[in-house]
């Protein structure tokens, strides 16, 4: 019994990471329309950035406070250099190119920093934990991931709901041609938009590094989970998108608690039930 | 020196061409009625005018300088907005969100602001936190309106105002049309319903196939001439 209490925990846990994932992918899809098939690749990149930090002797703390910043202005210029100029009707054209931003970015990571596995170090908080009553003990690392995946969410919905330039993300992704009417520049839009989801993404990234291992080639499996997450979710909603990680985290970790080898069999498995269930998600918002 | 002015203006959608080279002219404080039958090409002319589609570089002038070149983001700086046909009012946003975003490029003092819109459209301010596809079609059309006066424009653009409209609802809407221009806006008016459309208009134009087929005061236009215009016949 307590070690199905403990497994639950767990998930939600998981969930966390998972949702941290899917959020930056929620937002440029909610926004722009575009699916980013180099998102799993990108968080990937973002824990490699805070690796190659830390390794010249940057405290994390400040590694953080560094890529954070920088993968907007990546985001940024990905978008607006590259992106932008595909965007059309036709959706295929940035499909492909983040197709092979993907393998760029794999490739890339591959030559510089080797196939080798990594981790980033984090010290003492690596194996703290908070101890729970009947022996349970959650650790504090995934606690903090959990409490990140919320306190970014939170943070962009204020963005997107209460601010001026939130009002203009959503005018854009409902009409961007009435949009320029009302005096917005949605190339701009367009490419805050994938500054702040790669900004997420490093975001991910470090709790990717500081909680399991990770080498160049892992970015595609965490863009499975993250898209099993917002699909979950439902398309529009970021919470959705919370809770579409926390089903996946879930049933990763109820699967492995039957039987190690049905892990990720079982994330998958769930996504299926719930698309068959509800086919447009658990909490959907935007009507295409 | 005309306020809005077009020359020679040509607009596509591909390889289709939609304005074989409609020269207007929009002089301060008027208002301008484009009509002409379905296909004539008079949403193209206001699309093209306002920048949303591709047209030569000098063939619109809004106060002599050239803005042909400019994204539709910038004209509406200038103080040229458009309240675009089947109003596409953003339909994640509330009433009130709409009419705020309206204000998104504002670069231009004037008389409008959220206050003075409510002030002509009273039933909005009542129905300002609902999703504004909740609203009848009329309430609508107030908020297109009221969300393109958030600019402060200088000139109008209208696209079939009473497009789905009943009347009773038409004759407010034209009601307020005549206050905003009390308050210094020009309007250009594109209308299927010519007595409307001509009952305001201190000039019209006639589009047909995307050619200006007939032009004059609406007092001076015979009904054969308007009917000629429209139709070629």
């Amino acid at each position: 019994m307590l070690g199905w209490v403990d497994t639950l925990l767990q998930g939600v846990l998981l969930g966390g990471l998972y949702s941290l994932y899917a959020t930056g992918l929620s937002v440029i899809f909610g926004i722009m329309r575009l699916v980013n098939l180099a998102h799993g690749d990108l968080i990937v990149l973002g824990a490699f950035l805070m690796l190659a930090a830390s390794a010249v002797g940057v405290p994390i703390v400040f590694a953080f406070a560094v890529v954070v910043p920088l993968m907007f202005v990546v985001g940024y210029a990905l978008q607006s250099v590259l992106l932008n100029r595909t965007l059309g009707r036709n959706i295929l054209p940035p499909l492909l190119i983040t197709f092979g931003l993907s393998i760029i970015v794999q490739n890339g990571l591959l030559e510089m920093f080797s196939a080798d596995t990594r981790r980033l170090n984090v010290g003492t908080l690596e194996s703290a934990s908070v101890p729970l009553d009947g022996g349970i003990a959650v650790g504090l690392m995934p606690l903090i991931c959990l409490v990140s995946a919320v306190a970014v969410i939170v943070l962009l919905n204020g963005v997107f709901y209460r601010t001026a330039l939130g009002r203009a993300f959503r005018a854009t992704s409902d009409d961007v041609e009435i949009a320029q009417l009302m005096g917005i520049n949605n190339k701009s839009i367009y490419a805050m938009t994938m500054g702040i989801a790669l900004a997420v993404c490093a975001i991910a990234g470090f709790f990717l590094g500081a909680r399991a291992n990770f080498d160049p080639s892992i970015g595609p499996a965490r863009l499975l989970y993250a898209f099993e997450a917002v699909i979950i979710g439902g398309l529009g909603s970021l919470w959705g998108t919370l809770a579409g990680g926390i089903v996946v985290g879930l049933a990763q970790t109820i699967g492995a608690h039957i039987d190690p080898e049905w892990q990720i069999l079982s994330g998958h498995v769930a996504f299926l039930i719930v698309l068959v269930i509800r086919p447009r998600g658990l909490f959907p918002r935007a009507v295409d | 020196m005309a306020l809005l002015e077009t020359h020679e203006l040509t607009a596509f959608y591909g390889d289709f061409q939609a304005l074989y080279g409609i020269t207007f002219v929009l002089n301060e404080g008027e208002t301008v009625a484009v009509i002409g039958a379905n296909g004539a090409g008079k949403s193209t002319f206001l699309k093209a005018v306002a920048g949303l589609l591709p047209r030569p570089p000098s063939a619109v002038r809004l106060d002599g300088r050239d803005i042909g070149a400019l994204p539709a983001f910038e004209i509406v700086k200038l103080g040229l907005a458009l309240v675009p046909e089947g109003r596409r009012l953003f339909s994640s946003l509330s009433v009130e969100e709409n009419l705020l975003v309206g204000a998104y490029g504002r670069h231009l003092e004037g008389p409008w602001s959220l206050t003075a819109v409510y002030r002509l459209f009273p039933m909005l301010r009542e129905r300002r936190h609902a999703p504004s596809t909740a609203l009848s079609g009329g309430q609508q059309q107030m908020v297109a309106i009221g969300r393109s006066l958030m600019s402060n424009p200088r000139i109008l653009l209208c696209d079939e105002l009473s497009l789905g409209l009943a009347p009773i609802i038409i004759r407010d809407i034209y009601a307020a049309l005549a206050d905003i221009k009390t308050r210094g806006t020009s309007v250009v008016l594109v209308e299927q319903d010519l007595a409307h459309a001509m009952s305001v208009a201190d000039r019209a134009y006639c589009l047909q196939e995307g050619r200006v087929s007939l032009t004059g005061r609406p007092r001076e236009l015979t009904r054969d001439a308007i009917h000629a215009a429209y139709f070629g016949l």
